[in-house]
Protein backbone atom coordinates (compact mmCIF):
# COMPACT_ATOMS: atom_id res chain seq x y z
CA UNK A 1 0.00 0.00 0.00
CA UNK A 2 1.19 3.47 -0.81
CA UNK A 3 1.58 5.92 2.02
CA UNK A 4 -1.45 7.84 3.23
CA UNK A 5 -1.06 11.61 3.24
CA UNK A 6 -3.42 14.25 4.58
CA UNK A 7 -2.45 17.81 3.61
CA UNK A 8 -5.13 20.51 3.31
CA UNK A 9 -5.70 21.30 -0.37
CA UNK A 10 -6.21 24.99 0.47
CA UNK A 11 -5.01 27.26 3.28
CA UNK A 12 -4.72 30.97 4.07
CA UNK A 13 -1.26 32.51 4.04
CA UNK A 14 0.26 32.28 7.52
CA UNK A 15 -2.22 29.64 8.68
CA UNK A 16 -0.92 26.78 10.86
CA UNK A 17 -1.80 23.54 9.09
CA UNK A 18 -1.70 19.93 10.26
CA UNK A 19 -0.05 17.30 8.10
CA UNK A 20 -0.66 13.58 8.68
CA UNK A 21 1.20 10.67 7.20
CA UNK A 22 0.90 6.92 7.60
CA UNK A 23 2.99 4.35 5.85
CA UNK A 24 2.77 0.57 5.93
CA UNK A 25 5.88 -0.99 7.41
CA UNK A 26 6.50 -4.06 9.56
CA UNK A 27 8.91 -2.19 11.95
CA UNK A 28 10.56 -5.46 12.99
CA UNK A 29 12.50 -4.66 16.16
CA UNK A 30 15.40 -7.07 15.75
CA UNK A 31 14.81 -8.36 19.28
CA UNK A 32 12.25 -11.06 18.52
CA UNK A 33 12.94 -14.73 18.06
CA UNK A 34 11.19 -16.89 15.48
CA UNK A 35 9.59 -20.19 16.50
CA UNK A 36 12.81 -22.04 15.61
CA UNK A 37 14.76 -19.84 18.03
CA UNK A 38 16.73 -17.71 15.57
CA UNK A 39 16.65 -13.92 15.85
CA UNK A 40 14.39 -12.10 13.39
CA UNK A 41 16.65 -9.45 11.82
CA UNK A 42 15.84 -5.81 12.39
CA UNK A 43 13.82 -4.16 9.62
CA UNK A 44 12.65 -0.66 10.49
CA UNK A 45 12.20 2.77 8.97
CA UNK A 46 15.01 4.91 10.36
CA UNK A 47 14.21 8.36 9.01
CA UNK A 48 11.30 10.46 7.78
CA UNK A 49 11.64 13.84 6.08
CA UNK A 50 9.10 16.39 4.84
CA UNK A 51 10.14 19.14 2.41
CA UNK A 52 7.95 22.12 1.51
CA UNK A 53 8.90 23.52 -1.90
CA UNK A 54 12.34 22.00 -1.49
CA UNK A 55 13.19 23.08 2.03
CA UNK A 56 13.01 20.72 4.97
CA UNK A 57 10.22 21.59 7.46
CA UNK A 58 10.08 18.38 9.48
CA UNK A 59 12.34 15.42 10.15
CA UNK A 60 12.03 12.44 12.50
CA UNK A 61 14.38 9.60 13.41
CA UNK A 62 12.58 6.32 14.06
CA UNK A 63 13.73 3.53 16.38
CA UNK A 64 12.83 -0.12 17.06
CA UNK A 65 10.33 0.78 19.79
CA UNK A 66 8.05 2.48 17.25
CA UNK A 67 5.07 0.33 16.29
CA UNK A 68 4.31 -1.06 12.86
CA UNK A 69 2.78 1.27 10.27
CA UNK A 70 4.18 4.52 11.67
CA UNK A 71 1.69 7.37 11.84
CA UNK A 72 3.18 10.86 12.08
CA UNK A 73 1.29 14.09 12.54
CA UNK A 74 2.94 17.52 12.64
CA UNK A 75 2.28 21.18 11.98
CA UNK A 76 3.76 23.81 9.70
CA UNK A 77 2.89 27.30 8.47
CA UNK A 78 1.29 27.66 5.03
CA UNK A 79 3.59 30.17 3.30
CA UNK A 80 3.07 29.70 -0.42
CA UNK A 81 1.38 27.44 -2.93
CA UNK A 82 3.40 24.44 -3.93
CA UNK A 83 4.33 20.93 -3.06
CA UNK A 84 5.05 18.88 0.04
CA UNK A 85 7.40 15.96 -0.51
CA UNK A 86 7.70 13.09 1.94
CA UNK A 87 10.47 10.54 2.20
CA UNK A 88 10.85 7.42 4.34
CA UNK A 89 14.24 5.68 4.53
CA UNK A 90 15.00 2.44 6.36
CA UNK A 91 16.89 -0.81 6.77
CA UNK A 92 17.70 -3.06 3.79
CA UNK A 93 17.68 -0.12 1.40
CA UNK A 94 14.05 0.76 2.10
CA UNK A 95 13.00 4.03 0.46
CA UNK A 96 9.55 5.39 -0.20
CA UNK A 97 8.29 8.79 -1.33
CA UNK A 98 5.00 10.62 -1.66
CA UNK A 99 3.87 14.17 -2.37
CA UNK A 100 0.86 16.47 -2.02
CA UNK A 101 0.01 19.93 -3.35
CA UNK A 102 -1.36 22.93 -1.51
CA UNK A 103 -2.89 26.20 -2.72
CA UNK A 104 -2.17 29.14 -0.42
CA UNK A 105 -4.42 32.16 -0.82
CA UNK B 1 -3.64 -13.87 46.55
CA UNK B 2 -2.77 -12.88 50.11
CA UNK B 3 -3.88 -9.30 49.49
CA UNK B 4 -7.25 -10.42 48.20
CA UNK B 5 -7.89 -12.75 51.13
CA UNK B 6 -6.96 -10.05 53.59
CA UNK B 7 -9.19 -7.48 51.91
CA UNK B 8 -12.13 -9.88 51.86
CA UNK B 9 -11.67 -10.66 55.56
CA UNK B 10 -11.81 -7.03 56.60
CA UNK B 11 -14.94 -6.47 54.53
CA UNK B 12 -16.74 -9.40 56.02
CA UNK B 13 -17.10 -8.07 59.54
CA UNK B 14 -19.37 -5.04 59.03
CA UNK B 15 -21.53 -6.97 56.59
CA UNK B 16 -22.05 -9.79 59.06
CA UNK B 17 -23.58 -7.59 61.68
CA UNK B 18 -25.91 -6.08 59.10
CA UNK B 19 -26.70 -9.40 57.52
CA UNK B 20 -28.40 -10.56 60.69
CA UNK B 21 -30.87 -7.70 60.55
CA UNK B 22 -31.22 -7.28 56.81
CA UNK B 23 -29.28 -8.66 53.87
CA UNK B 24 -30.59 -5.96 51.59
CA UNK B 25 -29.14 -6.04 48.10
CA UNK B 26 -29.96 -3.51 45.42
CA UNK B 27 -29.11 -4.37 41.81
CA UNK B 28 -29.04 -1.52 39.30
CA UNK B 29 -29.56 -2.57 35.69
CA UNK B 30 -31.87 -5.29 34.40
CA UNK B 31 -29.79 -6.64 31.54
CA UNK B 32 -28.16 -10.05 31.31
CA UNK B 33 -25.77 -9.32 34.20
CA UNK B 34 -28.02 -7.62 36.75
CA UNK B 35 -30.97 -9.94 36.19
CA UNK B 36 -28.83 -13.09 36.45
CA UNK B 37 -27.27 -11.72 39.64
CA UNK B 38 -30.62 -10.83 41.26
CA UNK B 39 -32.08 -14.26 40.55
CA UNK B 40 -28.96 -16.13 41.68
CA UNK B 41 -29.01 -14.20 44.97
CA UNK B 42 -32.67 -15.03 45.57
CA UNK B 43 -32.11 -18.70 44.72
CA UNK B 44 -29.11 -18.93 47.03
CA UNK B 45 -30.96 -17.40 49.97
CA UNK B 46 -34.68 -16.67 49.79
CA UNK B 47 -34.43 -14.54 52.96
CA UNK B 48 -32.36 -11.87 51.20
CA UNK B 49 -34.23 -8.72 50.20
CA UNK B 50 -33.42 -8.20 46.55
CA UNK B 51 -34.43 -5.06 44.66
CA UNK B 52 -33.83 -4.60 40.94
CA UNK B 53 -33.77 -1.00 39.70
CA UNK B 54 -34.46 -0.80 35.97
CA UNK B 55 -36.36 2.03 34.24
CA UNK B 56 -37.41 -0.01 31.20
CA UNK B 57 -40.40 -2.30 31.64
CA UNK B 58 -39.29 -4.30 28.62
CA UNK B 59 -35.71 -5.43 28.08
CA UNK B 60 -34.52 -5.52 24.47
CA UNK B 61 -31.60 -7.89 23.96
CA UNK B 62 -28.56 -6.97 21.87
CA UNK B 63 -27.53 -10.51 20.85
CA UNK B 64 -29.39 -11.33 17.61
CA UNK B 65 -30.31 -7.66 17.08
CA UNK B 66 -28.05 -7.69 14.01
CA UNK B 67 -30.58 -10.15 12.54
CA UNK B 68 -33.29 -7.53 13.14
CA UNK B 69 -31.20 -4.94 11.28
CA UNK B 70 -30.83 -7.38 8.38
CA UNK B 71 -34.59 -8.06 8.29
CA UNK B 72 -34.22 -11.70 9.33
CA UNK B 73 -36.01 -11.34 12.66
CA UNK B 74 -38.67 -9.22 14.34
CA UNK B 75 -37.77 -7.01 17.29
CA UNK B 76 -40.46 -8.82 19.37
CA UNK B 77 -38.14 -11.83 19.50
CA UNK B 78 -35.66 -9.60 21.37
CA UNK B 79 -38.08 -8.41 24.05
CA UNK B 80 -38.29 -9.76 27.58
CA UNK B 81 -40.14 -8.72 30.73
CA UNK B 82 -39.48 -8.93 34.46
CA UNK B 83 -42.66 -10.74 35.57
CA UNK B 84 -40.83 -13.94 36.49
CA UNK B 85 -38.40 -12.03 38.67
CA UNK B 86 -41.29 -10.45 40.54
CA UNK B 87 -42.76 -13.95 40.96
CA UNK B 88 -39.42 -15.04 42.46
CA UNK B 89 -39.92 -12.43 45.17
CA UNK B 90 -37.57 -9.82 43.71
CA UNK B 91 -38.82 -6.24 44.08
CA UNK B 92 -38.74 -4.42 40.73
CA UNK B 93 -38.46 -0.63 40.79
CA UNK B 94 -39.13 0.74 37.30
CA UNK B 95 -37.20 3.95 37.87
CA UNK B 96 -33.76 5.16 36.94
CA UNK B 97 -31.18 5.29 39.71
CA UNK B 98 -30.05 8.91 39.89
CA UNK B 99 -27.77 9.13 42.91
CA UNK B 100 -25.77 6.81 45.13
CA UNK B 101 -24.55 7.64 48.63
CA UNK B 102 -21.85 5.07 49.50
CA UNK B 103 -21.54 6.38 53.10
CA UNK B 104 -25.23 6.08 53.91
CA UNK B 105 -25.52 3.09 51.55
CA UNK B 106 -28.51 4.51 49.79
CA UNK B 107 -29.72 4.70 46.19
CA UNK B 108 -31.98 7.54 45.03
CA UNK B 109 -34.34 6.83 42.13
CA UNK B 110 -35.80 9.33 39.66
CA UNK B 111 -39.39 9.28 40.84
CA UNK B 112 -39.58 6.50 43.36
CA UNK B 113 -38.35 5.40 46.74
CA UNK B 114 -34.87 5.85 48.13
CA UNK B 115 -33.38 2.41 48.76
CA UNK B 116 -31.03 1.36 51.56
CA UNK B 117 -28.57 -1.45 50.84
CA UNK B 118 -25.96 -3.62 52.49
CA UNK B 119 -24.47 -4.52 49.14
CA UNK B 120 -25.08 -2.72 45.84
CA UNK B 121 -24.56 -4.36 42.46
CA UNK B 122 -24.05 -2.11 39.45
CA UNK B 123 -24.79 -3.68 36.08
CA UNK B 124 -25.41 -0.53 34.04
CA UNK B 125 -23.92 -1.69 30.73
CA UNK B 126 -22.39 0.98 28.53
CA UNK B 127 -22.88 4.62 27.77
CA UNK B 128 -21.39 6.47 24.85
CA UNK B 129 -18.29 8.58 25.18
CA UNK B 130 -19.45 11.42 22.92
CA UNK B 131 -16.47 13.65 23.80
CA UNK B 132 -14.25 11.10 22.07
CA UNK B 133 -16.08 11.54 18.74
CA UNK B 134 -16.61 15.22 17.85
CA UNK B 135 -19.87 15.85 16.01
CA UNK B 136 -21.63 12.83 17.48
CA UNK B 137 -24.29 13.00 20.18
CA UNK B 138 -27.86 11.85 20.83
CA UNK B 139 -29.22 14.18 18.14
CA UNK B 140 -26.64 12.88 15.62
CA UNK B 141 -27.64 9.30 16.45
CA UNK B 142 -31.11 10.04 15.02
CA UNK B 143 -29.44 10.59 11.66
CA UNK B 144 -26.40 8.32 11.94
CA UNK B 145 -27.69 5.52 14.17
CA UNK B 146 -25.31 3.58 16.40
CA UNK B 147 -27.77 0.71 16.99
CA UNK B 148 -25.41 -0.32 19.81
CA UNK B 149 -28.21 -0.37 22.38
CA UNK B 150 -31.04 -2.48 21.03
CA UNK B 151 -34.46 -0.92 20.50
CA UNK B 152 -35.45 2.22 18.59
CA UNK B 153 -31.90 2.56 17.23
CA UNK B 154 -31.99 -0.99 15.84
CA UNK B 155 -35.24 -0.22 14.03
CA UNK B 156 -33.95 3.13 12.75
CA UNK B 157 -30.93 1.49 11.12
CA UNK B 158 -33.25 -1.15 9.64
CA UNK B 159 -35.52 1.57 8.24
CA UNK B 160 -32.58 3.42 6.66
CA UNK B 161 -31.38 0.22 4.99
CA UNK B 162 -34.86 -0.45 3.65
CA UNK B 163 -35.14 3.10 2.28
CA UNK B 164 -31.71 3.03 0.59
CA UNK B 165 -31.68 2.63 -3.19
CA UNK B 166 -29.84 -0.26 -4.86
CA UNK B 167 -26.25 0.76 -5.49
CA UNK B 168 -25.99 2.65 -2.20
CA UNK B 169 -23.11 2.69 0.26
CA UNK B 170 -23.52 1.60 3.88
CA UNK B 171 -20.65 2.63 6.17
CA UNK B 172 -20.01 1.14 9.59
CA UNK B 173 -17.66 3.09 11.87
CA UNK B 174 -16.03 0.88 14.51
CA UNK B 175 -14.28 2.30 17.59
CA UNK B 176 -11.11 1.06 19.29
CA UNK B 177 -11.28 -1.37 22.23
CA UNK B 178 -12.67 -1.73 24.81
CA UNK B 179 -16.23 -1.93 23.52
CA UNK B 180 -19.37 -3.93 24.06
CA UNK B 181 -19.24 -7.22 22.12
CA UNK B 182 -16.02 -6.87 20.06
CA UNK B 183 -16.98 -9.21 17.15
CA UNK B 184 -20.50 -7.79 16.75
CA UNK B 185 -19.64 -4.99 14.25
CA UNK B 186 -18.24 -7.61 11.87
CA UNK B 187 -21.31 -9.81 12.29
CA UNK B 188 -23.37 -6.72 11.48
CA UNK B 189 -21.33 -5.98 8.34
CA UNK B 190 -21.92 -9.59 7.27
CA UNK B 191 -25.66 -9.60 7.84
CA UNK B 192 -26.15 -6.20 6.22
CA UNK B 193 -24.24 -7.58 3.21
CA UNK B 194 -26.61 -10.54 3.23
CA UNK B 195 -29.60 -8.22 3.07
CA UNK B 196 -28.03 -6.12 0.32
CA UNK B 197 -26.98 -9.14 -1.72
CA UNK B 198 -30.54 -10.45 -1.55
CA UNK B 199 -32.40 -7.18 -2.17
CA UNK B 200 -29.97 -4.51 -3.43
CA UNK B 201 -27.06 -6.37 -5.01
CA UNK B 202 -25.26 -3.34 -6.45
CA UNK B 203 -24.74 -1.87 -2.96
CA UNK B 204 -21.59 -1.95 -0.84
CA UNK B 205 -20.61 -2.10 2.81
CA UNK B 206 -17.64 0.01 3.91
CA UNK B 207 -16.13 -0.81 7.30
CA UNK B 208 -14.09 2.04 8.80
CA UNK B 209 -12.18 0.47 11.64
CA UNK B 210 -10.08 1.95 14.46
CA UNK B 211 -8.55 -1.52 14.93
CA UNK B 212 -6.14 -3.56 12.85
CA UNK B 213 -7.20 -6.97 14.13
CA UNK B 214 -10.50 -8.28 15.50
CA UNK B 215 -11.89 -11.50 17.02
CA UNK B 216 -12.38 -14.42 14.67
CA UNK B 217 -10.96 -12.33 11.86
CA UNK B 218 -9.91 -15.24 9.65
CA UNK B 219 -13.34 -16.83 9.93
CA UNK B 220 -15.07 -13.57 9.06
CA UNK B 221 -12.78 -12.74 6.16
CA UNK B 222 -13.18 -16.23 4.72
CA UNK B 223 -16.96 -15.97 4.99
CA UNK B 224 -16.98 -12.52 3.37
CA UNK B 225 -15.01 -13.85 0.42
CA UNK B 226 -17.17 -16.97 0.10
CA UNK B 227 -20.55 -15.33 0.53
CA UNK B 228 -20.24 -11.70 -0.48
CA UNK B 229 -17.33 -11.40 -2.92
CA UNK B 230 -16.15 -7.81 -2.93
CA UNK B 231 -19.26 -6.39 -1.32
CA UNK B 232 -17.60 -5.67 2.03
CA UNK B 233 -14.57 -3.38 2.01
CA UNK B 234 -12.70 -2.88 5.28
CA UNK B 235 -10.30 -0.02 5.94
CA UNK B 236 -8.23 -0.99 8.98
CA UNK B 237 -6.46 1.35 11.39
CA UNK B 238 -3.17 1.08 9.54
CA UNK B 239 -4.92 1.95 6.29
CA UNK B 240 -6.40 5.12 7.79
CA UNK B 241 -9.67 3.61 9.02
CA UNK B 242 -9.93 5.42 12.35
CA UNK B 243 -12.92 7.77 12.42
CA UNK B 244 -12.02 11.07 14.10
CA UNK B 245 -15.27 13.04 13.75
CA UNK B 246 -18.62 13.10 12.00
CA UNK B 247 -20.81 15.78 10.44
CA UNK B 248 -24.45 14.71 10.73
CA UNK B 249 -25.69 17.68 8.65
CA UNK B 250 -24.05 16.16 5.56
CA UNK B 251 -23.91 12.51 6.74
CA UNK B 252 -20.12 12.72 6.51
CA UNK B 253 -17.71 10.42 8.33
CA UNK B 254 -14.23 11.91 8.71
CA UNK B 255 -11.14 9.73 9.16
CA UNK B 256 -7.52 10.78 9.61
CA UNK B 257 -6.98 10.50 5.88
CA UNK B 258 -10.28 11.09 4.14
CA UNK B 259 -13.99 11.88 4.17
CA UNK B 260 -16.83 9.52 3.32
CA UNK B 261 -20.45 10.40 2.60
CA UNK B 262 -22.35 7.10 2.66
CA UNK B 263 -26.07 6.68 2.06
CA UNK B 264 -26.42 4.95 5.43
CA UNK B 265 -23.98 5.77 8.22
CA UNK B 266 -23.92 3.36 11.15
CA UNK B 267 -21.63 5.15 13.59
CA UNK B 268 -20.67 3.11 16.66
CA UNK B 269 -19.11 5.62 19.06
CA UNK B 270 -16.41 4.96 21.69
CA UNK B 271 -17.89 3.68 24.94
CA UNK B 272 -17.57 3.75 28.72
CA UNK B 273 -19.40 2.33 31.72
CA UNK B 274 -23.04 3.31 32.18
CA UNK B 275 -23.43 6.77 33.71
CA UNK B 276 -24.55 5.59 37.15
CA UNK B 277 -21.13 3.94 37.66
CA UNK B 278 -19.49 7.34 37.35
CA UNK B 279 -22.10 8.90 39.66
CA UNK B 280 -21.32 6.20 42.22
CA UNK B 281 -17.62 7.01 41.96
CA UNK B 282 -16.88 3.49 40.73
CA UNK B 283 -15.45 4.45 37.32
CA UNK B 284 -11.83 5.58 36.93
CA UNK B 285 -10.15 7.76 34.29
CA UNK B 286 -10.56 5.02 31.68
CA UNK B 287 -14.34 5.41 31.97
CA UNK B 288 -14.64 1.80 33.20
CA UNK B 289 -14.82 0.30 36.72
CA UNK B 290 -11.82 -1.42 38.32
CA UNK B 291 -12.86 -4.41 40.43
CA UNK B 292 -11.51 -7.18 42.60
CA UNK B 293 -12.17 -10.04 40.15
CA UNK B 294 -12.82 -12.53 42.95
CA UNK B 295 -15.77 -10.63 44.47
CA UNK B 296 -16.48 -8.03 41.75
CA UNK B 297 -16.27 -5.42 44.50
CA UNK B 298 -15.27 -1.99 43.27
CA UNK B 299 -11.64 -0.99 43.87
CA UNK B 300 -12.88 2.55 44.43
CA UNK B 301 -16.07 2.33 46.53
CA UNK B 302 -16.71 -0.25 49.29
CA UNK B 303 -19.86 -2.42 49.28
CA UNK B 304 -20.46 -1.74 45.59
CA UNK B 305 -19.95 -4.55 43.09
CA UNK B 306 -19.69 -3.97 39.35
CA UNK B 307 -20.48 -6.63 36.75
CA UNK B 308 -20.97 -6.91 33.01
CA UNK B 309 -19.87 -4.45 30.33
CA UNK B 310 -19.14 -1.72 32.91
CA UNK B 311 -16.29 -3.48 34.71
CA UNK B 312 -12.65 -3.55 33.70
CA UNK B 313 -12.56 -7.26 33.00
CA UNK B 314 -9.22 -7.60 31.22
CA UNK B 315 -9.36 -10.68 29.00
CA UNK B 316 -13.05 -11.40 29.39
CA UNK B 317 -15.08 -9.79 26.59
CA UNK B 318 -18.04 -7.49 27.22
CA UNK B 319 -20.81 -9.83 26.15
CA UNK B 320 -24.21 -11.09 27.33
CA UNK B 321 -22.73 -14.45 28.17
CA UNK B 322 -19.89 -12.92 30.21
CA UNK B 323 -22.29 -10.59 32.04
CA UNK B 324 -24.54 -13.50 32.95
CA UNK B 325 -21.70 -15.65 34.29
CA UNK B 326 -20.29 -12.65 36.16
CA UNK B 327 -23.72 -11.93 37.67
CA UNK B 328 -23.92 -15.46 39.06
CA UNK B 329 -20.33 -15.44 40.37
CA UNK B 330 -20.91 -12.04 41.97
CA UNK B 331 -24.08 -13.37 43.65
CA UNK B 332 -22.12 -16.30 45.09
CA UNK B 333 -19.45 -13.93 46.41
CA UNK B 334 -22.05 -11.64 48.03
CA UNK B 335 -23.81 -14.59 49.70
CA UNK B 336 -20.47 -15.69 51.16
CA UNK B 337 -19.51 -12.18 52.24
CA UNK B 338 -22.87 -11.64 53.97
CA UNK B 339 -22.57 -15.00 55.73
CA UNK B 340 -19.00 -14.30 56.80
CA UNK B 341 -17.66 -17.19 54.77
CA UNK B 342 -14.50 -16.96 52.64
CA UNK B 343 -15.11 -16.17 48.99
CA UNK B 344 -14.27 -18.69 46.31
CA UNK B 345 -12.22 -17.88 43.22
CA UNK B 346 -14.63 -17.91 40.30
CA UNK B 347 -13.94 -19.64 37.01
CA UNK B 348 -15.97 -17.91 34.36
CA UNK B 349 -16.97 -19.11 30.94
CA UNK B 350 -17.98 -16.95 28.02
CA UNK B 351 -19.32 -17.99 24.67
CA UNK B 352 -19.89 -15.92 21.60
CA UNK B 353 -21.68 -16.88 18.40
CA UNK B 354 -21.39 -14.99 15.15
CA UNK B 355 -23.88 -15.47 12.37
CA UNK B 356 -22.71 -14.16 9.01
CA UNK B 357 -25.67 -15.43 6.95
CA UNK B 358 -28.66 -17.69 7.59
CA UNK B 359 -27.30 -21.18 8.36
CA UNK B 360 -23.71 -19.89 8.53
CA UNK B 361 -22.31 -19.36 12.01
CA UNK B 362 -19.17 -19.83 14.06
CA UNK B 363 -18.26 -19.48 17.69
CA UNK B 364 -15.67 -18.70 20.31
CA UNK B 365 -15.71 -20.08 23.84
CA UNK B 366 -13.32 -19.06 26.58
CA UNK B 367 -12.59 -19.76 30.24
CA UNK B 368 -11.40 -16.95 32.48
CA UNK B 369 -9.95 -16.71 35.97
CA UNK B 370 -8.86 -13.82 38.19
CA UNK B 371 -5.22 -12.81 38.03
CA UNK B 372 -4.28 -9.64 39.85
CA UNK B 373 -6.93 -7.02 39.16
CA UNK B 374 -8.37 -8.54 36.01
CA UNK B 375 -9.51 -11.75 34.37
CA UNK B 376 -7.17 -13.69 32.13
CA UNK B 377 -8.11 -16.40 29.69
CA UNK B 378 -7.11 -19.89 30.85
CA UNK B 379 -6.95 -23.16 28.95
CA UNK B 380 -10.03 -24.96 27.78
CA UNK B 381 -11.28 -22.38 25.27
CA UNK B 382 -12.24 -23.27 21.73
CA UNK B 383 -12.83 -21.53 18.46
CA UNK B 384 -14.45 -22.86 15.30
CA UNK B 385 -12.00 -24.16 12.69
CA UNK B 386 -11.29 -21.84 9.77
CA UNK B 387 -11.67 -24.67 7.29
CA UNK B 388 -14.87 -26.54 7.93
CA UNK B 389 -17.75 -27.92 5.83
CA UNK B 390 -20.94 -25.90 5.51
CA UNK B 391 -22.75 -28.47 7.66
CA UNK B 392 -20.69 -27.34 10.64
CA UNK B 393 -21.46 -23.67 9.92
CA UNK B 394 -25.16 -24.55 9.70
CA UNK B 395 -24.98 -26.50 12.94
CA UNK B 396 -23.27 -23.61 14.71
CA UNK B 397 -25.89 -21.17 13.40
CA UNK B 398 -28.57 -23.44 14.89
CA UNK B 399 -26.59 -23.70 18.13
CA UNK B 400 -26.47 -19.91 18.28
CA UNK B 401 -30.27 -19.80 18.31
CA UNK B 402 -30.40 -22.47 20.99
CA UNK B 403 -27.88 -20.48 23.03
CA UNK B 404 -30.07 -17.37 22.79
CA UNK B 405 -33.23 -19.24 23.81
CA UNK B 406 -31.37 -20.82 26.72
CA UNK B 407 -29.74 -17.69 28.09
CA UNK B 408 -32.90 -15.61 27.80
CA UNK B 409 -35.00 -18.36 29.42
CA UNK B 410 -32.41 -18.65 32.18
CA UNK B 411 -32.36 -14.89 32.70
CA UNK B 412 -35.97 -13.81 32.18
CA UNK B 413 -38.06 -16.99 31.88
Amino acid sequence: MAALINVPTKAKRGEIIEIRTLTSHIMETGFRHAAAGDLVPRDIITSFTCRYNGSEVFRADLFPAIAANPYLSFFTVAKESGKFEFEWIGDNGYASTASASITVE
Amino acid sequence: MFGITAAAATLVRPSMSRAQSAGRIVVIGGGFGGTACARALKRANAALQITLVEPNKVFIACPFSNEVIAGLRGIEAQQFGYDKLAADGITIIDQAATRIDPQQRRVTTSDGPSLAYDRLVLSPGIDFHFDALPGYDDAASEKMPHAWKAGAQTLLLRKQLEAMADGGLVAIAIPANPTRCPPAPYERASLIAHYLKTKKPRSKVLVLDAKDGFPQQRLFEKAWKELYGGMIERVALSQGGRVTSVDPSTNTIITEFGNYTPDVANVIPPQRAGRIAEIAGAANATGWCPIDPVTFESKLVPNIHVIGDACLGGGIPKSASAASTQGKACAAAIVNLLAGRPTETPRLTGVCYNTVAPAYGFSLAGNYQPKGDIFVEVEGGATSPVDAPRELRAREAAEAETWFRTITADTFG
